[in-house]
C-alpha cells in the first residue's frame, strides 16, 4: 500500500492513460458498431457471417493479436487501440443487435403510421427502446478494454499494466501490488457506474410504456 | 510475407524447444480447467440449493471476473513465487467463475414444473439432481467451460512471465530481441488452439440433445 501512496503521481498519471485508452476505444468501437448493427437489424443474411468474424476476431488471444499487430502498426497505442476496438465489435453489436431486433413490431408499425420518417422511427423510438441493451454492451467493451488494456502495456501501450509488468521484470512487489489494485478498483468503478445508467435506462422506458 | 517465411524458419531450426512449449502449455490449460472443473462444478450444484448465500457467493464471483486477467495472474508472484505451481493456480483461479456460475445458472434455469413433475413421479433429490437437473443444465454448463477454456489458453500466454513456461515464452523471447519473427512462432498457435477449443466446444454443445 506504501507504494501507492508514495508514488500517487505516477500512479495517477497511468491510471488517467488507463482512462484515455478505455474511452477511445469506446468512442472507436460505437461509432463502428452502432451503424454496423442497424445494418445487421435490417439485412439479416448478414448476421450470421458478420457475427461469426466477429466471434473468431473475439477468441484470439490478447497477447498473439498484439504481436500478429506489431509487423503493421509497430508498438504504441495505436496497435492497442486496433486491438481492442476489434475485440469489443462482439460484446457491442451482439447487444445492440438483441436491444434492436426485440423491439416490439407494432410499436414500429404505430410509429409508421403517425407519419415518422425512417430517422425519426430511429432516434426517437428504435435508440432509446434499445438504449438499455446498448448499455449493457458499452459496459462489457469498458471492462474488457480495461481487463485487456493492461496487457497492452506489453506492446508500450502505457496504462496500469506498466506497473504490472515492471514490478514483475524487477520483482517489486509493492508495483504489482499497486497496480492491480488500481486497475481492480477502475474496473468495478466502471462496472458499477455504467450498470446504474442501464437501470436508470430500464426505468425510463419502462416507466414511459407503463403510462401509456 | 517474409516475415511468416522467418517465423516458420525459425520453429524449423528450433522444433524442439516449440513442442516443449506448446506441451507446457497445453498441460498448464488442461490442468487449469480440469481442476476447477472439479471445485467449482460440485460447488455450483451445492449453491444453486442454497437460496440465502446464493446471490452474495455469486456476486462475489462476479466480481472477481471484473477484475483483469493478468493482475490475478501477476498476484500470484508475490504470494506463491515463480513457475508453474503458482501459473497453475491463478490461471484455476481465473477459470473458477465462468464455470461456478454457468453451473448455478443452468440449474437455477430448469423449468420448475419439469422438477415438480419428475418428483411427483417418486423420484429421490439424488435422481432429481442426476436425472433431470444436471442433463438439463449440461448446455448451460458446457458453455461456460467454453468461455473458461478460451481464458485460460489466451492467459497461459501470459503465465511465461512468471515462469509458468508455455508459447508465450517464444513472445517474451522475441520481445526481448525485438525480433517479430519469434514472437509469431508463439502468437500464432497460441491463436490456433484458442479457435480450436472454441470449435471444439461448440460442434458439442450442437450435439447435447438437450437445447
Amino acid at each position: 500500500m506504501s507504494y501507492l501512496i508514495n508514488n500517487l503521481d505516477l500512479v495517477g498519471e497511468l491510471f488517467l492513460q488507463h482512462l484515455q485508452l478505455t474511452l477511445m476505444v469506446l468512442f472507436f468501437a460505437l461509432i463502428i458498431g452502432i451503424p454496423l448493427g442497424v445494418v445487421l437489424a435490417r439485412l439479416k443474411w448478414l448476421q450470421g457471417p458478420v457475427m461469426g468474424v466477429l466471434g473468431i476476431i473475439y477468441t484470439i488471444p490478447s497477447l498473439s493479436f498484439f504481436v500478429l499487430l506489431i509487423p503493421v502498426f509497430g508498438l504504441g497505442t495505436t496497435p492497442a487501440i486496433v486491438a481492442l476496438t476489434a475485440y469489443a465489435q462482439l460484446l457491442l453489436v451482439r447487444n445492440w443487435l438483441v436491444g434492436l431486433t426485440s423491439i416490439n413490431p407494432a410499436i414500429l408499425e404505430a410509429a409508421r403510421g403517425m407519419g415518422m420518417s425512417g430517422w425519426q422511427r430511429f432516434w426517437q423510438v428504435e435508440f432509446p427502446l434499445a438504449l438499455p441493451m446498448l448499455l449493457v454492451g458499452v459496459r462489457l467493451v469498458v471492462l474488457s478494454s480495461i481487463g485487456i488494456g493492461t496487457i497492452a502495456a506489453f506492446i508500450n501501450a502505457g496504462g496500469l499494466g506498466v506497473l504490472l509488468f515492471e514490478g514483475v521484470i524487477t520483482a517489486n512487489y509493492n508495483k504489482i501490488f499497486s497496480g492491480a489494485v488500481a486497475v481492480t478498483v477502475l474496473s468495478l468503478t466502471a462496472n458499477y457506474g455504467i450498470r446504474t445508467f442501464e437501470q436508470r435506462a430500464e426505468r425510463l422506458i419502462h416507466g414511459s410504456q407503463g403510462n401509456h | 510475407m517474409e516475415i511468416f517465411q522467418e517465423a516458420y524458419n525459425y520453429f524449423l531450426q528450433n522444433q524442439s524447444f516449440f513442442w516443449e512449449a506448446a506441451g507446457d502449455h497445453l498441460i498448464l490449460s488442461f490442468s487449469a480447467l480440469g481442476i476447477s472443473l472439479l471445485v467449482a462444478f460440485p460447488i455450483g450444484l451445492w449453491i444453486a440449493k442454497q437460496k440465502r448465500i446464493s446471490q452474495v457467493v455469486i456476486n462475489v464471483f462476479n466480481a472477481m471476473r471484473v477484475v483483469p486477467s493478468l493482475a490475478i495472474l501477476f498476484l500470484a508472484l508475490p504470494y506463491l513465487g515463480l513457475g508453474f505451481v503458482p501459473s497453475l493456480i491463478a490461471l484455476t483461479v481465473l477459470a473458477f467463475p465462468p464455470v461456478l456460475i454457468s453451473t448455478y445458472t443452468g440449474i437455477r434455469g430448469v423449468n420448475p414444473s419439469v422438477i415438480e413433475s419428475a418428483s411427483g413421479m417418486g423420484m429421490t433429490k439424488a435422481q432429481l439432481l442426476t436425472q433431470i437437473e444436471i442433463p438439463l443444465a449440461i448446455p448451460a454448463i458446457i458453455s461456460g467451460i467454453r468461455i473458461a477454456s478460451v481464458e485460460v489458453i489466451s492467459s497461459a500466454t501470459l503465465a511465461s512471465f512468471i515462469g509458468g513456461g508455455g508459447l508465450g515464452d517464444f513472445i517474451t523471447r522475441g520481445f526481448a530481441l525485438y525480433n517479430v519473427p519469434v514472437m509469431l512462432v508463439g502468437a500464432i498457435p497460441v491463436a490456433l488452439l484458442a479457435l480450436l477449443s472454441e470449435i471444439f466446444w461448440s460442434s458439442i454443445l450442437k450435439r447435447y440433445p438437450v437445447q
